[in-house]
């Protein structure tokens, strides 16, 4: 990848961000769109980890659960601002990452990922069990960012759905672009060379501990922030944001959309997040179908949705 | 000549469509499936029937519902959102739902910005204290099957209780009202255990609180599969103790799945809808509770629970309140609900005020008693 | 003691029902490397079924023949139609594709059976038995002595016969294996339906005790997936020791330290168990190919 097609992926979603809002006909559309962007958000921070490092992880929920309930418990306990709790949680994701990280990236494949599954179970746990802090499983509220209240005391009226659609686009943006540069720079040209072969990157001279580390704690810091801004958007959260099932969601958003690129990730977080939209009419075979995609896709496009479709018109093209 | 055809056809289609529009669009998003779907089913199910059987008779006021179900799979980030769609995009003019506190929690801030009135069917106190002008809630709280439960210890002399209880949400929410309020029954809680919602065997639990001095009874509040092994592994262990369970395994299931031996003498507050068959003749309960049971078991061929009751009640009470407001105008429902004076539900007799929007009292709640299989009321 | 020995009943009790779901999984590991996360499912297939036929009014041993047979079906089409096509894919593809099949197989029993609890009775009745102090019902050991069963079953299996060398060598280099003459897609059908069969057993034995409805598969395969990854993925021993390991810590916990924190005490030692040991308890170490 060149540095011009980093700008040309970075114009694409920010033109579709632009023009998407035309072609909304109620509020709810803007909802779904911030919901999309929120999601991509911890999915760009999947592919950094599974697709440039090479690693696993089924617990990243628990990074989300930290940036969620960063938002709901700082502002009330220790008087922070919710925008500083979003930098709290990101802050205590990140130091916890690398202190679990160490010991947990010596496993492989699957080992890995029951390793991980346990910290993210963990983290649950504790969310739910504490109650008297956290509110148990019943959830707790989430105090409003008050940007918006001031917004319309300067004379600009939005409504939730359209904050959150741009505050979320903007985040996302930034965000693709921190990764995009990784992608290009020697740390990532060392992550991708070990996850070609972890055994090949040490006889190079790579050290293959510390780059899994650094794709690591990137990882759970894009997480955190993702929990953050779900937490703040919907002003109430439960310790689901942690559960093993929002982790095997962010896995497959990323794997469905092509956990090579940053583009296709977000496409298959909206794939993903629109489905049950889009199914609402079959609400019982919900599950069934998402089943079935998900079985699809893997086996007719490994790469993932984006990146095959990608390569079928670069060949026709031809 | 042709341009009258025209005109007219247009008029027509114009009259038919106004027709078509003149449908009550009645909003509702519930967990019919996911962890929370033992509530959120029975809810759907209950709503669709009622909802043909409205249409069947004629509607309200000569117009028909057109009920807009979506499924939240107890996510409350989902139930957040179709809240945002049945507002924007159906444009309901109210909303029945929110099967647990957390999907109530995040569809309550929609409701209220827009002004649509809002009925949940969550248990916890903090849907409707503070109360917000357009949500209602129709089970009784947590608190009140507590306070029901504890005010039948007393009657029988028991001053010291163990408690075991379902980390989940019912679980849980419902062991904080209940250590809140035993104080005021003069209660001790003198053992405290948790069992998670899916555990095979809960004697570890059960040894530990049986061997704690002075253990009068044991209560379990939880739903699901915990109650029945509980009260299984209660009858394993020989625990001589008074079982309490909670209203969250009200129904002729729960009998079955912990077998009528095991299950013999276990208490709990339930309601009229679990006694349909031996309530009492003047009872102004019983014709409502009969109706809907045996209405409901006709068509889906399973046992009615309480909790297909709580969505049978919001029905009714949303049904009546938009029949009064004799308008689809979503204000003037919501004040003709807060008017709302001795409506007869399954759960209890629902009387709204400005500063409640519960409308039930204990008497609602009725202490039973299971018999020889059978469910009876010991009040 | 009285109050130890039901703590190990009950660890021994449940320990051996994730012993059960593990050892599910060590098959169509030790045959293609896959771990199945739909695994799970195939115990909720194996209680549902059974729950249904027998509901219909067949006998118990004739329902839950149906149960396991149909499971076993499920098992090789799985393979079949989900895991054959996918030869040569990444880990996290094979994650999604059985989790995408786990899903799948839920959202079709919800459509196909219902969203009730049900419940089968129990083999040799209710009542309890009491011994050393403590009580233990009859499916306790029912369940146990499965666990056992099907461990001693599969190490014969695995040691002692050809095809289960079969097995293993195909684990260990596909192409090797199909140049001395074993058919390596028989194995895999062969591995997947065995698995399937266990899996739809292990149902059959547990429903009695942990009632069955169509979403109790996650939380099983996520702790016979732990208790797997324990004692060593693709080894039986690890399996049932894993297993009941897990559940002796679980119920220790709930009845010395807290029962709140059981699962998460169970987690940790899993993690600590890794850190040391990062193949698990037995398993073999594999050396990475350039």
């Amino acid at each position: 990848m060149t540095g011009k097609s980093k700008w040309i992926q970075l114009a694409v979603l920010a033109i579709i961000m632009l023009v998407l809002p035309f072609f909304f006909p109620s509020g709810y559309y803007y909802r779904v769109g911030a919901l999309i962007f929120v999601n991509a958000l911890s999915v760009v921070g999947l592919v950094i980890l599974i697709g440039y490092a090479g690693q696993i992880s089924l617990g990243h929920a628990g990074f989300a659960g930290i940036g969620a309930y960063s938002c709901a418990l700082a502002p009330v306990h220790l008087g922070l601002h919710p925008a500083l709790a979003v930098l709290l949680g990101a802050g205590i994701s990140g130091v916890l990452a690398l202190l679990i990280g160490r010991p947990i990236l010596r496993l492989k494949g699957y080992y890995l990922a029951v390793a991980t599954l346990g910290f993210g179970i963990l983290v649950s746990m504790i969310l739910s069990n504490e109650r008297g802090l956290t509110g148990g499983p019943d959830g707790i509220s989430v105090p409003g960012l008050g940007l918006r209240p001031l917004l319309r005391d300067m004379g600009l009226r939005l409504s939730g759905g359209e904050f959150w659609y741009i505050v979320n686009a903007v985040v996302l943006l930034v965000s693709i672009w921190i990764a995009l540069n990784l992608y290009q720079s020697a740390t990532g040209r060392a992550m991708r060379a070990l996850h070609g072969s972890e055994t090949a990157a040490k006889t190079v001279g790579i050290d293959v501990a510390r780059f899994k580390l650094q794709a690591f704690v990137l990882s759970a810091v894009y997480a955190s922030v993702a929990g953050s801004l779900l937490a703040l958007q919907n002003g109430f959260i439960t310790p689901d944001v942690a559960g093993f099932m929002h982790s095997v969601e962010m896995v497959t958003m990323a794997v469905l959309g092509g956990v090579g690129s940053v583009l296709g990730a977000t496409f298959g977080a909206a794939i993903l997040t629109l489905l049950p939209q889009i199914l609402t009419v079959f609400a019982d075979y919900e599950q069934l179908v998402l089943g079935f995609v998900m079985i699809l896709v893997m086996i007719f496009l490994p790469l993932g949705l984006l990146p095959s479709i990608a390569a079928r018109v670069r060949w026709r093209g031809v | 000549m042709k341009f009258t055809m025209t005109a007219i056809a247009t008029l027509l289609a114009l009259g038919l469509t106004s027709a078509a529009q003149a449908d009550i669009k009645l909003g509702a998003s519930l967990s019919a499936s996911g962890g929370a779907a033992f509530l959120g089913d029975p809810e759907a199910k209950t709503l669709e029937m009622l909802v043909e059987e409205v249409n069947a008779a004629g509607g309200i006021n000569g117009e028909k519902i057109e009920l807009i179900l979506y499924d939240d799979g107890g996510d409350p980030n989902k139930a957040r959102t179709f809240a945002t769609r049945l507002v924007e995009d159906d444009e309901v003019v109210a909303i029945i739902g929110g099967s647990t506190t957390g999907t109530t929690m995040s569809i309550l801030p929609v409701a209220e910005d827009e002004g649509i009135p809002f009925i949940s069917l969550a248990g916890a106190i903090q849907i409707i204290d503070p109360v917000r002008p357009y949500v209602f809630k129709t089970p009784h709280t947590d608190r009140m099957a507590c306070e029901k439960i504890f005010t039948d210890m007393q009657k029988n002399g028991i001053t010291t209780i163990g408690m075991i209880s379902g980390t989940d949400g019912f679980g849980a929410s419902m062991e904080a009202q209940c250590k809140d309020v035993a104080g005021t029954y003069e209660i001790t809680i003198a053992a405290q255990e948790t069992y998670a919602p899916q555990d095979a065997d809960m004697t570890p639990q059960l040894t530990k609180i049986k061997s704690t001095e002075g253990v009068q009874a044991i209560l379990n509040p939880g739903f699901g599969q915990g109650p029945a092994i509980v009260t299984r592994n209660y009858a394993q262990l020989g625990i001589d103790l008074p079982l309490y369970q909670s209203h969250g395994v009200a129904s002729d299931g729960f009998i079955e799945l912990a077998g009528a031996d095991a299950a013999e003498g276990v208490r709990l507050p339930g309601t009229a809808l679990l006694i349909a068959d031996i309530i009492e003749d003047g009872d102004p309960q019983k014709e409502v509770v009969a109706a809907y049971k045996a209405a409901y078991e006709e068509k889906y061929g399973e046992a009615v629970s309480t909790f297909g009751g709580y969505a049978h009640d919001a029905f009714r009470l949303m049904t009546d309140a938009i029949a009064r407001a004799g308008s689809d105008d979503p204000s003037a429902i919501r004040d003709a609900l807060e008017a709302t004076d001795g409506l007869v539900g399954t759960t209890g007799i629902y009387s709204f005020s400005a500063d409640d929007h519960l409308g039930l009292d204990l008497s609602a709640f009725r202490m039973l008693e299971i018999r020889d299989g059978k469910w009876t009321s010991i009040d | 003691m009285d109050a130890l020995m039901q703590f190990i009943y009950s660890g021994l009790t449940v320990g051996a029902v994730y012993a059960l779901v593990a050892l599910g999984f060590t098959i169509i590991y030790n045959a293609s490397d896959v771990v199945n996360f739909a695994q799970g499912e195939f115990v909720m297939l194996g209680g549902m079924i059974t729950v249904f036929a027998f509901d219909a009014g067949l006998p118990l041993p004739l329902a839950a023949l149906t149960a396991i047979v149909a499971t076993a079906a499920i098992g090789v089409a799985l393979n079949k139609f989900a895991i054959e096509p996918a030869r040569g894919a990444p880990v996290v593809s094979l994650i999604i594709i059985t989790i995408g099949a786990s899903i799948l197989i839920r959202g079709a029993s919800q459509v196909i059976f219902d969203k009730q609890l049900h419940r089968l009775p129990a083999f040799s009745g209710d009542d309890p038995i009491h011994l050393l102090g403590a009580t233990l019902l009859p499916q306790s050991l029912w369940v146990i002595c499965g666990a056992f069963a099907i461990f001693i079953g599969l190490w014969l299996f695995f040691t002692r016969t050809l095809l289960g060398k079969a097995v293993l060598a195909t684990a260990n280099n596909r192409l090797a294996a199909q140049l001395v003459g074993i058919n390596t897609g028989f194995v895999m059908t062969l591995s997947f339906a065995l698995s399937a069969a266990i899996g739809a057993l292990a149902g059959v034995l547990v429903t009695p005790i942990t009632l069955v409805s169509y979403d109790v598969g996650v939380g099983l395969a996520l702790k016979g997936f732990a208790a797997a990854m324990l004692g060593g993925m693709g080894n039986p021993k690890g399996a049932l020791v894993g297993g009941l390991l897990l559940g002796l810590f679980e119920a220790l916990t709930a009845g010395y330290i807290s029962s709140q924190y059981k699962e998460a005490v169970a987690f940790v030692v899993i993690l600590a168990v890794l850190f040391v040991m990062p193949q698990g308890l037995f398993g073999e170490k594999k050396t990475e190919r350039v």
